[in-house]
């Protein structure tokens, strides 16, 4: 099985330096492009191989470059986005602390596909150990060559900067890294103009995963037909997995596009712990929809996913047992998305709040009659199209397949549910 | 006042962007790795360098969860609050460091040598539960081994 993005990092997870990673193939991709291919010519190779975002919504990789301006003035930006902090998802963190040079090499020939001048890695506080591997492999890029003016006596020129985030969940959304990279509060901003025309600091820009930027050497080096043969559906390339809960063997691994969520579960987590049943999972997140057990031979790739009412997301499932409260694991996550609402439209800012307080009422067996019909409620009202970016209704796809799934599970802490002829809430805690 | 030092690192956070605002969250990282947290006094003092009112820099500022407008103790544990880890016994995690420092969530100890601090996801959901103490990452945590990570912070 071919794992291009993990087959050369450490069983102890150091990074290859510059030496060791240009011996496994390390920096061939940017000499083949500087060497003779246009920027239209990477583009169109990224487009034929069918890479989709890998930071959740899984946008075509090559479309999003297409729609920026080559011909526009510099500066131009090229930003990857290593601000990973969607709860449950811990992939990324493994591409930057022990691949850093893979990353550089993708983000400079994705810098050259559209043309970009200045290139910034937006990486979350809490990576410590990615921070010091990613300035040293940066350092490392520089003196070989490989960054700066005249890259390799190409004409092209690139810099690079490590911006080390001060926190928020908000820093993820992509407009809202953009405004946080310019001194600003991370909110998000108003689409059209897409950054593609008008990013940060006005210019174009483009913002990728770093799971994405790290395919980017194998599909130039290797072609658009082998990257789509890695997998085993019509997505493309290969995917990091992970399983979290309370399964034998939690983990992470490089697997074929469209592997089925029961072979995660079962072959690579090692199934559930003793004594313990399988009840559902988040398949890509905390922003997913529950999948259950009807769902496990659906093939975790995005169409496939999609069409059971979930999405791929990250790629990283959280699994839930059977005896962990399906109401506490709800107001988990919505207790996450309301404190990390930035605040700037209303049905977030007050919707979350209120929600995590009905749930915390519920939780405690507190719950009146009406409660879930209200919840129901509030994740139409939150849903998309009503907030300004995706945090509400992402917060809202675990909620609410929660009360499709599980629906006795909020209704047996509902005091006096058929009795009762009505109950207005006078005080709730949370 | 800022330091010599504090304006050397600024200037270089500066030299990054197109204009100086940009690097106004850059600059109140500088003042708190020298000073652990941002005062009013030296919010005022970033500001004036940095030219924006008061009021500008504050909500920067105070959107962002990891600047301190709150003095902080010596070593600052941010306990995991997020779902795999609440799944893998957070709360037990929490009570019994409550119990062993005598503080709870958003509190300093009385010594100044801890506080405490939910945080959200860090991003290591298959080795829950996790806890970082300052830039130390700990995870697969048993409560039996409290004592011993705890004994490293003086």
């Amino acid at each position: 099985m071919e794992k291009p993005l993990t087959g050369h990092i450490r069983e102890d997870l150091r990074p290859l330096t510059l030496k060791e990673y240009e011996k496994v193939g390390g920096y061939q991709s940017l000499k083949k492009i500087l060497k003779g291919m246009t920027p239209q010519a990477v583009q169109a190779v990224v487009k034929d191989s069918n890479l989709r975002g890998r930071g959740g919504a899984g946008f075509p990789t090559g479309m999003k470059w297409s729609f920026v301006p080559l011909d526009a003035p510099k500066p131009k930006y090229l930003i990857v986005n290593a601000d990973e902090m969607e709860p449950g998802t811990f992939k990324d963190r493994l591409l930057l602390e022990s691949a850093p040079h893979q990353l550089i090499e993708g983000m400079i020939v994705s810098a050259y596909a559209i043309q970009a001048d200045q290139s910034f890695v937006f990486l979350r506080w809490a990576y410590k150990v990615a921070a010091q591997n990613i300035t040293k492999a940066i350092q490392e890029a520089y003196e070989a060559g490989y960054l700066g003016k005249n890259i390799l006596g190409s004409g092209f020129n690139l810099d690079m900067h490590l911006h080390t985030g001060v926190g928020r969940y908000m820093c993820g959304e992509e407009t809202a890294l953009l405004n946080s990279l310019e001194g600003k509060r991370a909110t998000p901003r108003a689409k059209p103009p897409f950054p593609q025309i008008s990013g940060l600091f006005g210019k174009p820009t483009i913002v990728n995963n770093v799971e994405t930027l790290s395919c980017i050497p194998h599909i130039i080096n290797n072609g658009a037909e082998w990257f789509k043969k890695l997998s085993l559906t019509d997505d493309a390339g290969t995917k990091l997995y992970g399983v979290s809960g309370k399964v034998k063997k939690p983990g992470l691994w490089e697997l074929p596009m469209g592997v089925t969520m029961r072979e995660l579960l079962e072959k690579y987590a090692g199934g559930m712990q003793d004594g313990l049943k399988f009840r559902g999972a988040l398949p890509g997140g905390a922003s997913t929809d529950f999948m259950v057990e009807e769902h496990l031979d659906v093939k975790m790739d995005y169409p496939s996913v999609a069409a059971v009412g979930s999405r791929l997301g990250t790629g990283t499932m959280i699994v839930l047992d059977d005896k962990t409260s399906v109401v506490g694991f709800v107001k988990n996550l919505i207790h996450f998305f309301a404190q990390e609402s930035c605040g700037f439209c209303t049905p977030c800012r007050e919707g979350l709040p209120w929600i995590e307080k009905v749930l915390h009422a519920i939780d405690l067996k507190e719950g009146k009659k009406g409660d879930i019909e209200m919840l129901e409620a509030h994740t139409k009202l939150l849903g998309p199209g009503m907030t300004f970016c995706a945090l509400a209704p992402g917060a809202m796809e675990p909620l609410q397949s929660a009360i499709k799934y599980f629906r006795k599970d909020f209704e047996k802490y509902i005091k006096d549910l058929h009795e009762q002829k009505s109950g207005v809430r006078t005080t709730v805690t949370a | 006042m800022l330091t010599a030092e504090e304006i050397k690192e600024i200037d270089e956070a500066i030299h990054v962007v197109p204009y100086k605002q940009a690097a106004c969250i850059e600059a109140l990282k500088v003042v708190q790795n020298h000073r652990k947290w941002v005062s009013d006094e030296s919010l005022k003092e970033v500001a004036a360098y940095m030219e924006m009112t008061i009021d500008e820099l504050d909500s920067v500022a105070t959107f962002y969860n990891m600047i301190f407008r709150k003095p902080v103790g010596r070593h600052v544990i941010l306990v995991c609050d997020s779902i795999s880890c609440w799944v893998m016994g957070y709360e037990s995690l929490r009570d019994e460091l409550t119990k062993k420092l005598g503080i709870k969530l958003g509190e300093t100890s009385a010594d100044n040598r801890f506080t405490m601090l939910p945080n959200p996801c860090l991003g290591t959901c298959d080795c829950a539960p996790a806890m970082m103490i300052g830039n130390d990452l700990y995870r697969n945590i048993t409560l039996d081994q409290l004592d011993d990570i705890l004994k490293k912070y003086e």
